[in-house]
């Protein structure tokens, strides 16, 4: 009898999955349309509404009236769902692959029964302008919530308001020109200060908010540079928005300096707490002497990304500060919970109603399944699975993790295949790519690419060491193959959905097509 | 669960001690502390955070959160006549199952390769709102129709290179609180009033305000207080006169039955997805789109993502990529439009699987249904002594202001006596628009019957006569 585990391992170790994405070939959703089919139908009205009412549309002229139905495809419900659940197959979530490769975003387990309470009609079936009386549950989780929050910042007023980390980001921009305003120093203060290693968003923030962005690049160890924000810094800084750890995963030792130079310069200091799971109950905002921060709940706090949102970031403020956070707050006054719009110097409103509660239940539920201890034990383990890639990583020929010698990281590295690259002409792009045909996702970095090269992996607490080992298995054979068979690499992927995208179109404004029916208008006006 | 002190987390692999004990001797290194060698002893936290206990088991975390929401009273409990920008309408099963699939509800940035499934859906969600907008260009949506509206004012700002903006003042005063922030750096807002008859938009004050200075005009439609702004070929015409782009606002939900803005002569429009299959969820269903023709001049404004259909190696495959990339901060940081980042992606997938379910009819018998019901409700409402409603003449589509001046009861009065029947009366407009008097914005969806209506308009009888 034929032992079949013989072939799945090789000295004692597991050989590489022959992994293969789902392909289903599905076509555009219009394609599938036909004439007169039903999805769904809706609600029958009563005879009696419409013998009272007569013409709904008579109180319309004529051009308000919409005359051709919309061109939307006409599908039987199974076949809408069928074309659903193949697209979702060609998706590689959390669920499904190790996800270590998308460094910066914290892509841990969405535990399931947070799903089910964020999804309970006491939570789905509610709308945010019922009395106070009757969502007392919903104001009791985001009070609590935010109760944790400030324990875990050591800032005083938290805000759930911002649909997401950079729009907290710009909510914190806000508070800054506020706060600055008040003082009167508005118009002089016009700058603001980051690094290139803080999150893209610091900087176009900023901007958005009509801002001179200054930033700073790290000295030759790669740590942020004191002696460039000392020269940096003047009457004219409002702010300073930092990522720490950066996303190189180097703590910047010298955090309460930066602030002080700053605060001394007149400017607030705003922690952009993307980099957060690695120090959860290690070390505070409130220690490094900041007046603002933001965590993302859909990152560090477990809710799902959700193909990029629905989420949250909570922006935190010290007391000082928190008469200008977004109204409104909620107050809990010992018996009840409520919600205040009463803060005059408040920004006002930046979304509508109290941001995205469904997504405060699933961080609520999850901090509230971990404690105190729990946190940090998530931190904790989170830093060992990275120091733990980082030896498996650079154990690979061809790699290694610019700057902070021989010094540890926190949560997550921006490695480089420099070398690599330089002898193979494989890059690192193209080395993702081949990392798809074995199952797995892989991120090089945000731009500019100031790290060579590069690739970002955050482990998260999530991963087990077999599958941080399948990790580095996978790509010590990509980076093997670059010298092997580098043509192997740089038609990558094989075993995907699709293969190598002509982008030519998509940069090209007579040929790029945003919709269905401007792709079918733009080949139609070609072909003529 | 645990082993003496330590406890082995279900969520965390290498919580098992033995586990990081071999890591640890694989790195070399003593403890985990040192790791955080970089972080000064001056900031390390010196004992426990102070939190609650933890609920460790699965079983007691699902009973103390269910026991926290049980007191929420929920629109399915009571009867529900609110709207105001959240709105109850009924969420299809197969909404729910495809954004529940763990491939799509986990995913995130993944490239068009491992992700196809996230890009076509999107794309797919894109071109069908083209069709209910007629409209060529739809964005990846941003957080929420706040957002989307603040975001056209400044694309259009910076395609006229102008800094006035008019919007009209039967707008969501919320929406024009977030504009004002969002334009405060840039742009000078200016209200333009509306006709207190109708509802709709003073023409004539708004030609009194428009010039070559202005770089929009920003209305919604149907507006705040449920009047369908029936002027909009006007209103386009008047702001193409003066080489100002038209924004529009809409319900997409309407559009089955209303003509969509840009066969009016809208230049961008925008909006909510919510009534397009999200839940009310306090709030958190919201999502913003906007969409514009396919000119250069708009495509390259947008800051959001916006995911086009392109060609692979293997003939006849589709894919996706991104469009014009390095107009993002994504791509050139500050120096992008705006900012794209994290917003509501998988509400857009649902909104596209909410569309494909309704198809051309049910969007048209929706609409229908919204028109009749809402008009049987107020023609309802109106037969109440002191009771006039609506309020303003115009055409409504759902929502319509009632005003109780004349039964002597204040807006909070009544809905505290409809409360205690299980009704939640419309929302309150006693602080946003004094001049209404004691005036209250009701919502009327195909979720209504003929019956729910009924039993508001006899519980309103008895609270106000």
């Amino acid at each position: 009898m034929e032992d079949i585990r013989s072939h799945r391992y090789e000295n004692g170790k597991p050989r590489l999955r022959r992994f293969h994405q789902a392909r289903w070939d599905e076509p555009i959703i219009f394609e599938l349309s036909r004439g007169g089919q039903r999805g769904i139908l809706v609600p029958e009205v009563e005879e009696e509404i419409r013998l009272q009412v007569g013409d709904p549309m008579a109180g319309l002229p004529p051009f308000m009236r919409r005359g051709e139905l919309p061109g939307l495809p006409e599908l039987s419900q199974p076949q809408v769902l069928r074309h659903y659940v193949r697209l979702s197959q060609e998706n590689l979530g959390t669920d499904l692959n190790i996800d270590v490769g998308q460094g910066t975003c914290t892509m841990k387990y969405s535990p399931k029964i947070n799903e089910q309470l964020a999804g309970m009609p006491k939570v789905a079936d509610v709308h945010p302008l019922q009395d106070e009386d009757t969502v007392q549950g919903i104001l009791e989780v985001m009070y609590r919530f935010e109760e944790m929050l400030k324990e875990i910042s050591g800032l005083d007023r938290f805000s759930l308001q911002p649909r997401a980390g950079s729009a907290a980001i710009y909510t914190n921009v806000s508070i800054i020109r506020a706060y600055h305003e008040t003082r009167g120093e508005a118009d002089q203060r016009d700058e603001i200060i980051t690094t290139i290693f803080s999150h893209p968003s610091n900087g176009a923030c900023a901007k958005t908010a009509g801002y001179k962005v200054v930033t700073l690049y790290p000295d030759e160890d790669g740590y942020p540079d004191l002696d460039a924000l000392k020269a940096a810094v003047s009457e004219r800084t409002a702010g300073l928005l930092i990522t720490n750890p950066e996303d190189t995963g180097i703590f910047n030792p010298k955090i309460e300096k930066f602030v002080e130079v700053v605060h001394d310069a007149g400017g607030l200091c705003c922690y952009d707490q993307a980099n957060a799971n690695g120090i959860l109950g290690i070390t505070r905002a409130r220690e490094a002497d900041f007046d603002l921060c933001h965590f993302n709940l859909h990152k560090t706090f477990s809710a799902p990304h959700g193909c990029g949102g629905p989420a949250v970031g909570a922006t935190g403020v010290r007391e000082s500060l928190a008469k200008f956070l977004p109204v409104p707050v909620i107050e809990f006054d010992g018996s009840k919970y409520r919600l205040n719009y009463d803060l005059p110097y408040s920004i006002g409103k930046i979304g509508p109603f109290y941001g995205v509660a469904s997504v405060v239940v699933k961080a609520y539920a999850w901090a509230m399944s971990l404690g105190a201890e729990g946190l940090r034990e998530v931190a904790r383990t989170a830093v060992l699975n990275n120091n733990y890639l980082l030896k498996k990583v650079l154990e690979i020929p061809g790699a290694s993790a610019p700057y902070a010698k021989g010094k540890r990281r926190i949560e997550q590295v921006r490695y480089s295949w420099e070398d690599l690259s330089a002898e193979t002409g494989v890059h690192s792009e193209e080395l993702g790519l081949r990392a798809v045909d074995f199952g797995v996702h892989y991120w090089t970095s945000h731009h500019p690419f100031v790290v060579p090269e590069p690739c970002t992996l955050e482990p998260t607490e999530s991963y087990s060491k077999d599958e941080l080992d399948e990790y580095a298995a996978i790509l010590a054979h990509v980076a093997e193959e670059a010298r092997t068979d580098p043509e192997m690499v740089k038609t990558a992927p094989h075993n995907s959905t699709i293969h190598t995208i002509d982008h030519t179109p998509l940069d090209d404004p007579a040929q790029w097509a945003v919709t269905w029916r401007a792709y079918k208008r733009k080949v139609e006006e070609e072909s003529k | 669960m645990s082993r003496g002190m330590e406890v082995v987390h279900p969520y965390i692999p290498n919580s098992v001690p033995e586990v990081k004990e071999q890591m640890l001797r694989d790195v070399g290194a003593e403890s985990v502390d040192d790791f955080y060698e970089d972080v000064p002893e001056s900031l390390r936290l010196r004992e426990p955070m102070k939190l609650p206990r933890p609920f460790l088991s699965e079983y007691a975390l699902k009973r103390h959160v269910e026991g926290i929401l049980s007191s929420n009273r929920t629109c399915g409990e009571y009867l529900n006549f609110l709207g105001a920008g959240c709105y109850q309408h009924h969420v299809p099963a197969v909404c729910d199952e495809v954004n529940q699939r763990g491939e799509f509800l986990t995913a995130y940035a993944g490239e068009p390769y491992d992700d196809h499934g996230r890009f076509q859906t999107l794309f797919e969600y894109a071109s069908m709102m083209g069709e209910l907008l007629n409209m060529d260009v739809v964005n990846v949506p941003t957080y929420d129709g706040y957002q989307a509206a603040a975001t056209s004012i400044r694309m259009a700002a910076r395609i006229t290179q102008r800094r006035q903006v008019l919007v009209a003042e039967n707008i969501n005063p919320d929406k024009l609180s977030k504009i004002r922030d969002y334009c405060k750096p840039e742009l000078e807002i200016e209200l333009v009033g509306y006709d207190q008859k109708t509802g709709a938009l003073d023409l004539a004050a708004l030609e009194g305000s428009i010039s070559e200075r202005t770089a929009a005009i920003f209305l919604e439609n149907p507006c705040y207080l449920g009047v369908v702004e029936t002027h909009g070929d006007e209103i386009s015409r008047l702001a193409h006169e003066h080489a100002a782009i038209c924004i529009v606002s809409v319900d997409p939900i309407s559009l089955g039955v209303l003509t969509p803005p840009a066969d009016y002569g809208a230049d961008i429009v925008c909006g909510d997805l919510q009534p397009l299959g999200m839940h009310m969820q306090f709030g958190g269903g919201q999502a913003g789109f906007i969409a514009t023709r396919d000119e250069e001049r708009y495509v390259m404004e947008y800051p959001s993502r916006l995911f086009g259909i392109a060609p692979t190696r293997v003939k006849g495959e589709y894919g996706f990529g991104d469009v014009a990339y390095e107009r993002t901060s994504f791509a050139v940081r500050e120096a992008g439009k705006e900012w794209v980042g994290t917003a509501a992606a998988l509400w857009g997938i649902t909104a596209g699987v909410y569309l494909a379910l309704m198809g051309p009819q049910g969007m048209a018998e929706i609409g229908e249904g919204i028109l009749l019901r809402s008009r049987y409700a107020m023609m309802e409402m109106g037969k109440l002594r002191g009771v006039e409603g609506p309020v303003f003449e115009g055409p409504h589509f759902k929502e319509f202001v009632v005003n109780f001046d004349g039964t002597g009861k204040s807006v909070p009065e009544i809905n505290e006596g409809l409360l205690s029947r299980g009704i939640f009366g419309g929302k309150d407009l006693t602080v946003e628009f004094p001049q209404l008097g004691s005036s209250a914005l009701y919502c009327v969806t195909e979720v209504h019957t003929m019956e729910d209506i009924d039993t508001l308009v006899s519980a309103l009888r008895e609270v106000v006569e």
